[in-house]
């Protein structure tokens, strides 16, 4: 656990001393800023409102700004989890990781956590406008509650793979293009009609299990699904750091 | 302290290192000698447990590398041939960093860290990003790390590689200093620096190893004459007449004309264990020739060394 913490330590040290962080922070507190600000501006224009309906921030407006999020980490997650392997196996600071008194496990868990944690930075900046709505309105705290969750458990399963792509190619680019793409079809696949075997097709599909997270409902088979795709993206990129030492 | 084992390490269809067994004592420091591709590297990484060999052992302070790579990493400290520092971190943070994944304890790690950083002449620049030293800083900072947990086996992969002379000088004396303490195992293709630093010297070519021993045993292994250095003053056909002429004397190289006109050195190669200097001085000034100089060559690492991977090959 020890060795972990020291991971972990330096993947936060390292995400802050260079761009990285920065970056992706600033481009996605830019983007939250401006589609928040657009779904209040829609939530409390009242020509929007049908007559007499009873409107509730929490399903009229925050339900859209967490699917927006979820959108948006898309290309945000590999942005952060592109560099994690492939930099250490191009400039070979992955013979230290090999050759110290680590395990495997311990080596990705360091990385996950590393960029889950950068990750959690990014959904904490938000609570200053959470802290705008519960100033001036009165939304329900629970749903949120959920709907963070359901943003960080997803987060969690992107950065896996991500992690995973990362560590099949020395090239970062690639690395981060792989994941992006694998994640826009996970995203992608749940628009197709439904019917028969696109039952399965669906159930694969990242959006649909969010919806509910959305909503405010928590429901287990959607924590088992993002926590499934996390296991499985962390285990295949044990396997892929474990290829590359019989491989290299 | 280090024990290799019949290793072989094939890549594919390629054989990087074939049926290796060699061992180090504590406190020796051992050079690992061989030209470009010879599989020094592939060697190391097995030592380290980068990777598995595809067949044998290695032991390291006891320790097998393979059933209980923990234990013997921990015993381990290893500069591979670039230094495997982070861009991003400072100096200290990233030594610091090297002892916490090392398993050294937090009430002993900052003093460990600053040692390090002392015997490698590193205070100085304790807080500079390492992206922003030269070279030879960062070799230090390679160095800084390997020793950072103390380890009882230092694993040095061509430690002197891109380093200018002074600085080369400074790296071999903080390598010699470390032996004693440490197990050194480091390899390298320039020969003097065996000489300068290595108790002992295995030499390795196309994977295989072809020779080991102390600098001195292995001149004597592949010592086959004993040689002479000779300058005469005289002609030269004559000077070469009578040195043909001593009994003993196995060949006579070409002149090289030396200090302007009718001066000429030879160098001799004679039979082994044979001292002839009484006879040949005795030859040349009876024969009216002027003796200038007459003294024994040893044969140097360079000639044992090419000797031993051209036997190989032939």
């Amino acid at each position: 656990m020890k060795n972990v913490w020291a991971l972990v330590r330096r993947e936060i040290l390292s995400y802050f001393s260079s761009p990285i962080a920065y970056v992706v922070l600033s481009a996605f507190l830019w983007l939250y800023g401006f589609y928040f600000y657009a779904y209040l501006e829609a939530f409390i224009d009242p020509r929007t409102v049908a007559p007499g309906a009873v409107v509730n921030v929490n399903q009229d407006m925050l339900r859209w700004v967490f699917h927006t999020t979820a959108f948006f980490l898309l290309f945000l997650l590999p942005m952060v989890t592109m560099r994690s392997f492939s930099e250490e196996l191009r400039s070979g600071t992955i013979e230290l990781l090999f050759t110290s008194p680590l395990t495997d496990t311990q080596i990705v868990m360091g990385k996950f956590l590393g960029a889950l944690s950068l990750f959690a930075v990014m959904l904490a900046t938000t609570s200053f406008h959470m802290a705008v709505l519960f100033y001036f309105g009165d939304p329900e705290w629970k749903p949120i509650a959920v709907g963070y969750l359901g943003l960080f458990l997803l987060g969690a399963g992107y950065i896996a793979f991500g992690l995973m792509f990362s560590a099949l190619t020395k090239n970062q680019i690639v690395a981060g293009l792989l994941s992006f793409g694998a994640f826009v079809l996970l995203y992608l696949v749940a628009l197709g009609e439904d019917r028969g075997w696109m039952e399965l097709v669906t159930y694969l599909s990242v959006d649909q299990h969010l919806e509910e997270f959305a909503k405010g409902v928590l429901d287990t088979r959607d924590v088992v699904y993002f926590a499934s795709m996390t296991i499985l993206g962390l285990f295949l990129t044990k396997q892929a750091i474990e290829s590359y030492r019989w491989r290299s | 302290m280090i024990e290799v084992e019949s290793v072989t390490k094939e890549y594919g269809p390629v054989t990087a290192v074939e049926d290796l067994s060699f061992s180090v004592a504590a406190g020796e420091i051992l050079g690992f000698l061989g030209p470009n591709g010879a599989g020094k590297t592939t060697t190391m990484r097995v030592l380290t447990g980068f990777f598995p060999p595809t067949r044998g052992s290695v032991k390291v302070a006891g320790f097998d590398v393979a059933s209980q790579p923990l234990a013997a990493k921990k015993a381990i400290g290893y500069l591979p041939e670039t230094p495997p520092v982070y861009p991003e971190m400072t100096v200290v943070d990233y030594v610091d960093f090297v002892a916490r994944i090392k398993g050294v304890p937090g009430n002993e790690r900052l003093d460990r860290v600053d040692h390090a950083l002392e015997r490698c002449a590193l205070t100085a620049v304790r807080s500079k990003l390492t992206s922003k030293l030269s070279k030879g800083y960062k070799q230090r900072v390679g160095l800084a790390q390997a020793i950072v947990h103390d380890p009882a086996v230092l694993v040095l992969d061509e430690p002197t590689s891109g380093l200018d002379p002074k600085q080369i000088n400074d790296t071999r004396e903080l390598i010699r200093s470390l032996g004693g303490d440490h197990t050194v195992i480091l390899s390298t293709h320039i020969l003097p620096e065996v000489s300068m630093t290595c108790d002992r010297v295995v030499i390795i070519h196309g994977g295989r190893l072809v020779a080991q021993g102390t600098p001195s045993s292995l001149e004597e292994q592949f010592r086959r004459e004993d040689s002479l250095e000779i300058t005469v003053q005289g002609e030269a056909a004559e000077i070469e007449a009578v040195l043909g002429a001593v009994e003993g004397v196995v060949s006579v190289s070409a002149a090289t004309a030396s200090e302007g006109d009718e001066v000429f050195s030879y160098r001799l190669e004679v039979d082994h264990g044979r001292d002839l200097r009484r006879v040949l001085s005795e030859r040349i000034v009876e024969s009216g020739l002027g003796l200038l100089e007459l003294h024994r060559s040893g044969m140097s690492l360079e000639e044992v060394y090419l000797r031993a991977i051209s036997r190989e090959g032939s």
